[in-house]
């Protein structure tokens, strides 16, 4: 088997649920749960297919994907903060929303063929002996995303409004006394996780596969909620659970593809295994990783 | 007890289904197990359909329901359609087959077909087509066409079907090129686009250079476009593939049948049959061969592709082992159905083992 | 400009009234989307809504299968609800509710081809248990160390999901199946078949079992000491804490029953409408259930009739598809829809909408 092939394959393979998760954590880290990722992230794939086809342009389909999933994200954003309807109840909702919404726009995008996202070669980075391939041949949304967790990492640990997200997210009551506007910094952090969501599935339209089939994120949007919390709510966390996740399909995959017979089930089941078993570690030491407020409504009664 | 409940409830269904009977022109109702524009098995059936409602015009009337999952909800929805008035229902997924078979029982007087399955009654009838001999020629052209000497094959489920798939890919494969190899993944789905599409990198990954799908979607040769390997259509002809990567396809020509059946329908003359017809009776298709294929090559995957279909030649004769290298078929000796239909094992040459 | 204000009690009047103004507002919008599909409204919305209930031909048997497929959803939905109440986040339902078919499945297949009258209520001791089990799991971790159980139950439907896929695949195949994937069906063994109690009522045990939950579920919330801690445990935590109510006993209480009652729905449901253990046999109950705890209000007769309402958009827009040919997303987009602006009008019943002058600071 291959390493270099092996990596450059997974990074292609996790960049959905990389996106994905990465604006779920921040969503999360507000104290919002949106269980409808997965309806963003196939809205995302269609708006994105279609918007690419009709343009011509693949970066103008993963900006219109963004804009597409916020615009989903900021429905359950005014039913959830505003209405203070459950977000549990409404996450769901959304995913049905978002299934049926985009089955029907994308019905006349069926077997057409997207433009390429061409492959970003750095040059002298690109030639390198084997990190060359592994690393940095990729398009540019592979790099978007890793430069997306580094900027999420830098903006909740270094900047004074990723700590003010932080800090709803912990107690919102408490940010509510300081004078934090609660509501609007959960809506900016929902419209944050639908335009990655949207993003990610553009990805699986326009590169992964690249086509639009109804349904095609399949499930794609729940285990990006497996690895926010695999992740205990960290961006680098995110980034390795993304790669676990997608590196044990694809490894299995290959093991297959190479001849071995390989426990398909138990090797599916495993990443979700392991965040269990995460959980179970960072709650028993005491600390604990989800934010405070997650899932709770917040209606300042003051 | 329970069986007394049974008849009485048919007895009432039937009571009520005769009330439809009323209108004269035959009705005909289809069932798919995926959206009607999956870009495979479903949307082929659905196109059939429609074939088959333009051939009649007004004659008769066409209704259809798509993304119906199988098991309970399969059963709900067929007695739905017997109940609107069917005449005759067509069941096109394996995962129908009990249900099909239980709710014919319901309804004596409505005929169903179903798609792939094995469970016949006095109303029911089943269809298949003979993949394998399509298989043979894709199989053919793969072991051509490849420069590595390795192809890859997706699998769905390990079921007879898709293991006869591999085993006629793999014996024609080897008649192009002896050191062939066939490297097999299983992903547990019939459609699952982006999981088809990493199975395919995993192939290339590993060698491959052709992938042959035993699952619905374009996935594979979307990835294959971009690799610049070779695929083939899978159930539908796959044409905005064409030239490259796909070289040629395996066509399911249901319309024919669909059409001769509704027909025996509409004459009074339709009893239950067990249908499996392959290249020969027009219901396995070769689409056009396209891409760099050498001349030679296209010469001989022509001509086994008309010996297939006019007899002269099964892609399952002697001499054959199996994986194990016991003996299956002697020199010159032709598989019989029996064996084909429940085949559960490679042939030799084949390598790792089926799931299970 | 506006505010809300909380009301002291949810408003009965609105509690009632909200559920209509939902389905009006779906109605109205949904209406406009079947026009853009350029279907008929009106009549779409007829056949959605009126006619598995009222239609000459097919009413008949629909009417008992909305039963058939509102059984499990409320079964599951009480079960959810009770925890709910308690402030306790199970949404790993669709797990227990696959775990207990495989159990009770693989129970009774243990024992093929008995024709024992034993059999079926072991079957169903076991799926009850199965789904037990895979409910504490979450409610072990969460007392234990602490951990949220919304998340751990989410995991484990995958893992369950997983466990399915190999069941059938594998050591739950059934042997006379050809290869394929899939049980042997239960609608072929006379003994275990979870078959209509009374001919074309849709009455299997399972629905039985959904109205008997119903009544032991209002009984036990507005009754019983052990409904009043669960219900004080969601309200005021610490006032229970006070009052002696151990929060472990509440989340084993609350967990293990709706695991039970999630465990038996995937048995009464394997053994009867779906015939056999299949890959996707998972059919997303489990999830819908939530939806129907919510628009039941956590109500044990609001969740009755949630069901119901829920399993009519299933069923007319079935048959929505059949006589007009509506595509199938529409119709998802069309419950989606309804979830939506029952979760909106909902702010009606707990908070007061006041329109207040901008106070001058």
């Amino acid at each position: 088997m291959d390493p270099v092939l092996l990596v450059a394959s997974i990074m292609v393979s996790a960049t959905p649920i990389l996106l994905a998760a990465l604006g779920e954590m921040v969503v999360e880290k507000s104290g919002v749960l949106n269980l409808g990722v997965e309806g963003m992230m196939i809205t995302g794939a269609v708006m994105g297919f279609a918007i690419a086809v009709s343009s011509g342009s693949p970066l103008l389909g993963f900006a219109g994907a963004a804009v597409s999933g916020a615009v989903l994200s900021l429905a359950f954003g005014f039913l959830t903060q505003y209405l203070l309807s459950n977000q549990v109840a409404t996450g769901l909702g959304l995913t049905l929303v978002g299934l049926g919404l985009s089955a029907l726009i994308g019905s006349n995008y069926e077997g057409q063929r997207a433009p390429a996202l061409g492959k970003l070669d750095i040059p002298l980075l690109g030639d390198l002996p084997v990190l060359g391939r592994m690393l940095f041949s990729h398009d540019i949304m592979v790099y978007v995303s890793l430069a997306l967790v580094a900027a999420v990492w830098a903006f909740l640990k270094f900047t004074r409004a990723g700590l003010i997200l932080r800090a709803v997210g912990e107690d919102h009551a408490s940010a509510h006394a300081l004078g934090y506007k609660v509501v609007r910094v959960r809506l900016a952090a929902i419209a944050f996780g639908g335009a990655c969501a949207g993003m990610g599935g553009a990805y699986v339209s326009l590169v992964r596969v690249p086509q639009w089939t109804e349904g095609m994120t399949a499930g794609a949007g729940w285990i990006a909620l497996a690895i926010v919390v695999f992740a205990s709510w960290r961006a680098l966390g995110v980034l390795i659970g993304a790669y676990l996740f997608g590196g044990v399909t694809v490894i299995q995959l290959n093991l297959q593809a190479a001849g071995t017979t390989v426990p398909v089930e138990l090797l599916s089941m495993s990443p979700y295994l392991i965040t269990i078993i995460v959980l179970v570690i960072i709650s028993a030491r005491g600390a604990q990783g989800a934010p405070a407020s997650l899932g709770r409504s917040f209606h300042a009664s003051s | 007890m329970k069986r007394r409940t049974l008849l009485a409830s048919a007895a009432a269904l039937s009571l009520i289904a005769g009330s439809a009977f009323a209108q004269d022109k035959p009705k005909v109702a289809f069932v798919y197990v995926g959206p009607a524009n999956d870009g495979g098995w479903s949307q082929h059936h659905h196109e059939a359909a429609m074939k088959m409602k333009a051939h009649f015009g007004d004659a008769i009337e066409v209704i259809e329901q798509e993304s119906v999952p199988e098991g309970a909800d399969a059963e709900r929805v067929l007695t739905q359609m017997a109940l609107s008035g069917a005449d005759l229902i067509f069941t096109t997924s394996f995962g129908y087959m009990d249900p099909t078979i239980n709710v014919a029982a319901k309804f004596p007087d409505v005929k169903f077909e179903h798609a792939t399955g094995y469970k016949t009654a006095e109303n029911v009838s089943v269809y298949s087509a003979r993949f394998y001999e399509g298989r043979a020629v894709t199989g053919y052209l793969a072991g051509a066409m490849t420069k590595t000497n390795k192809i890859g094959y997706i699998g769905s489920f390990p079921i007879p079907e898709v293991i006869r798939g591999i085993n006629s890919s793999y014996l024609h494969a080897k008649k192009a090129n002896p050191d062939v190899e066939i490297a097999v993944v299983w992903l547990s789905t019939w459609f699952d686009p982006a999981k088809e599409a990493d199975a395919t990198q995993a192939l290339l990954d590993q060698g491959a250079d052709v992938v042959l799908a035993h699952t619905d979607s374009t996935a594979p040769l979307s990835v294959l476009a971009k690799a610049g390997a070779y695929g083939f259509g899978q159930a539908a002809d796959m044409a905005e593939f064409k030239p490259e990567p796909r070289l040629s396809s395996i066509i399911d020509e249901w319309a024919p049948y669909y059409i001769e059946r509704v027909q025996a329908l509409i004459d009074g003359s339709w009893t239950s049959t067990n249908t499996w017809s392959g290249i020969g009776d027009g219901m396995v298709g070769i689409g056009e061969f396209t891409g760099p294929i050498p001349e030679e090559v296209l010469a001989t995957a022509t001509k086994m592709k008309e010996d297939i279909a006019s007899g002269a030649y099964h892609p399952f004769t002697g001499p054959i082992n199996k994986q194990d290298g016991s003996a299956w078929l002697a020199e010159g000796e032709v598989a019989d159905d029996g064996t084909l239909a429940g085949m559960s094992f490679y042939v030799e040459g084949v390598s790792g083992d089926i799931p299970n | 400009m506006m505010r809300l204000e909380k009301r002291p009690q949810p408003s009965g009047y609105w509690t009632a009234l909200t559920p209509i103004l939902a389905v009006v507002l779906t109605m109205l919008v949904g209406g406009v989307m079947f026009w853009a599909l350029g279907k008929p409204p009106v009549e779409a919305i007829r056949t959605i809504f009126w006619d598995p209930l009222f239609h000459p031909q097919f009413a008949a048997y629909s009417r008992p299968q909305l039963l058939v497929k509102a059984g499990p959803l409320i079964l599951i939905a009480i079960g959810l609800s009770i925890g709910f109440r308690a402030g306790i986040w199970n949404i790993g339902a669709e797990g227990q509710y696959i775990m207990g078919a495989v159990t009770g499945a693989a129970v009774g297949l243990a024992f093929y081809p008995s024709e024992s009258v034993l059999l079926f209520p072991l079957m169903v001791i076991a799926g009850a248990l199965g789904g037990w089990a895979w409910a504490m799991i979450p409610a072990v971790l969460k007392t234990r160390f602490g951990t949220n159980e919304i998340l751990v139950s989410l995991m484990l439907v995958y893992v369950a999901e997983n466990i399915l896929a190999s069941a059938s695949a594998n050591w739950l195949r059934s042997p006379e199946g050809m290869g394929f994937p899939g049980s042997r069906n239960f609608k072929q063994w006379p003994a275990v078949f979870n078959d209509e109690l009374i001919a074309n009522t849709g009455m299997h045990w399972g629905v039985v079992t959904a109205f008997i939950a119903v009544i032991a579920a209002y009984v036990m919330m507005a009754r019983h000491i052990a409904g009043f801690n669960v219900r004080l445990t969601g309200e005021a935590p610490r006032a229970a804490r006070f009052s002696g109510v151990s929060p472990a006993r509440i989340v084993f209480l609350c967990l293990g029953l709706s695991g039970v009652l999630a465990g038996m729905a995937g048995l009464f449901e394997v053994t009867g409408p779906a015939g056999q253990i299949s890959i996707d046999f998972g059919s997303g109950y489990g999830f819908t259930a939530i939806i129907v705890a919510f628009l039941g209000r956590l109500n044990p007769f609001g969740i009755l009739a949630a069901g119901l309402l829920m399993a009519l958009t299933y069923i007319g827009g079935e048959l929505a598809q059949l006589m007009l040919g509506l595509p199938g997303a529409s119709i998802q987009l069309f419950q989606g829809m309804l979830l939506f602006f029952l979760l909106a009008t909902d702010v009606f019943t707990n908070y007061r909408v006041r329109l207040v002058r901008r106070e001058v600071a």
